[in-house]
């Protein structure tokens, strides 16, 4: 071998390992590489918020009670956390009902709540990756003859990787592990950049 | 002088090739989809309560499970499937452990149904045939027929056939696909062979309407209907909701595999 070629395969090595590094741990969230479109018109991806705590919900904006429920849920549990940890949050809010939920519809959604839209995000992404993601978070839902869809309320905390580190089905009374993690996940050394 | 072609003869020339456009079309699916036409049936899981119905848009069903050997060449094609590179979010540890080598079958049958697939698994390699799982009353419509009929679960030899199948030892090899005989639209193995992976697999016992409830603890599901079980007769059925009920997207089983759907052409 030529010491050329020695230097080239080298330089692939270190390369491939650096990719490695880089890419996404392979049991994350962000694995799922979705389109969203967010309350704004504008396009992003599934893991948006990647690189910071974040809770994720489903949601359609047409449900007239446990969504808007679930919604004051989350900011209760946001309150929780002191200014610093609370400013380290992000949260998304993924939509169920991709063809109803239009840009106009999740913004109204986000100004009826007072939702923070520097860290709250209000998404539709197309109904293929609705069901990858309900079946990664285990959210249940079934569109009902009336044009309402029931489903299950789930809160899920990822890491800042995308990872599953905590759900809820109970979001107005999380469980105490629940609260754990989200302290855990959003102080100052977990998302302190690397 | 050069000939001009009326509108209305184009027009029958436009026509003429859309009709043979279907036909090829067709032709080309017939022979891996059987068509099954729309319906409402008495469903076990009524889309809503008290009506104990649901209905089906006519779709098309694949004739078999997709088999070891079709999996295979779906690997080879998107390697992010391969056992040795799917990323854990879209798989369990189980998923495709009865091949030989993750580029390989070994001594795994090519006509033997695929098993040991996610449901994330399943929903890729029918994406990548430009197709789809069948949602549970797709599936659970089409496995209503028996050779003669569309409708034969009141036949009491139809429930005690799919009961035989359940009480076979699970550690039995199983068999190829096709091998015994096609159900009247021409579909084999709904029944007798594999438990199968549905599109809404995970949703089947969507319920608990707790829309005015105040108690927090029962804020679970948001709409305004439930499902229940209906027919709990038909237990021969309800054990594939049991079991589907029971697995996550990522679950793989020894004798849990899949086919394809795909909208049938006209239909919504």
């Amino acid at each position: 071998m030529t010491p050329l070629r020695a230097a080239a395969l080298l330089l692939l090595a270190l390369a491939a390992g650096v990719a490695a590094a880089a890419a996404t741990p392979t049991d994350s969230l962000y694995r799922i590489e979705a389109p969203l479109t967010d309350q704004d018109g504008r396009a992003a991806r599934l893991d948006l918020h990647s690189g910071r705590a974040t809770l994720v919900a489903m949601f359609y904006g047409s449900c007239p009670h446990v969504c808007p429920m679930l919604v004051s849920s989350m900011q209760r549990m946001e309150s929780g956390l002191d200014a610093p940890a609370r400013a380290r949050l992000r949260v998304l809010m993924l939509s169920l009902d991709p063809e109803r939920d239009t840009p106009d519809r999740l913004r109204e959604v986000a100004q009826r709540h007072r939702a923070d839209l520097a860290r709250w995000t209000f998404a539709r992404t197309p109904d293929a990756d609705v069901r990858r993601i309900a079946a990664a978070l285990g959210v249940q839902y079934r569109r009902l003859p009336d044009g309402e869809i029931s489903h299950s309320t789930i809160v899920t905390l990822l890491d800042a990787e995308g990872r599953l580190v905590a759900s809820t089905s109970q979001p107005l009374r999380p469980e105490p592990e629940f609260l754990r993690a989200l302290h855990t996940h959003t102080a100052p050394e977990r998302t302190t950049p690397p | 002088m050069s000939r001009r072609v009326s509108p209305r003869s184009a027009r029958n020339i436009f026509q003429w090739c859309v009709c043979a456009l279907c036909v090829l079309c067709g032709q080309a699916f017939a022979a891996d989809y059987a068509r099954v036409e729309g319906a409402r049936f008495r469903s076990v899981l009524p889309a809503a309560p008290p009506d104990d119905t649901a209905a089906v848009a006519p779709f098309l069903l694949a004739r078999r499970p997709v088999t070891n050997g079709e999996f295979l060449a779906f690997v080879r094609a998107h390697p992010q499937w391969r056992r040795d590179r799917i990323a854990r979010l879209f798989a369990d540890e189980g998923y495709l452990r009865h091949w030989a080598e993750a580029g390989a079958l070994g001594t795994a049958d090519p006509q033997q149904p695929v098993t040991q697939v996610s449901w994330f698994a399943a929903v890729a390699y029918c994406e990548a045939q430009g197709a789809r799982l069948p949602t549970w009353h797709e599936w659970e419509w089409a496995a209503a027929a028996d050779e003669r009929s569309t409708d034969a679960r009141d036949d009491p030899a139809w429930r005690q056939r799919i009961l035989s199948w359940y009480s076979r030892p699970a550690t039995d090899d199983l068999r190829r696909v096709a091998a015994g005989a096609p159900d009247v639209r021409g579909v084999h193995d709904l029944h007798g062979l594999i438990w199968e992976w549905v599109e809404d697999f995970g949703s089947l016992l969507v319920g608990g309407d707790s829309r005015e409830s105040g108690d927090p603890d029962r804020m679970k599901f948001c709409g305004s209907g439930a499902l229940d079980l209906e027919q709990k007769e038909n237990y021969a059925v309800l054990m594939r909701i049991a079991l589907l009920s029971s697995l996550q997207a990522r679950s793989t089983m020894r004798h849990l595999g899949f086919r394809c759907a795909r909208p049938a052409p006209g239909a919504p």
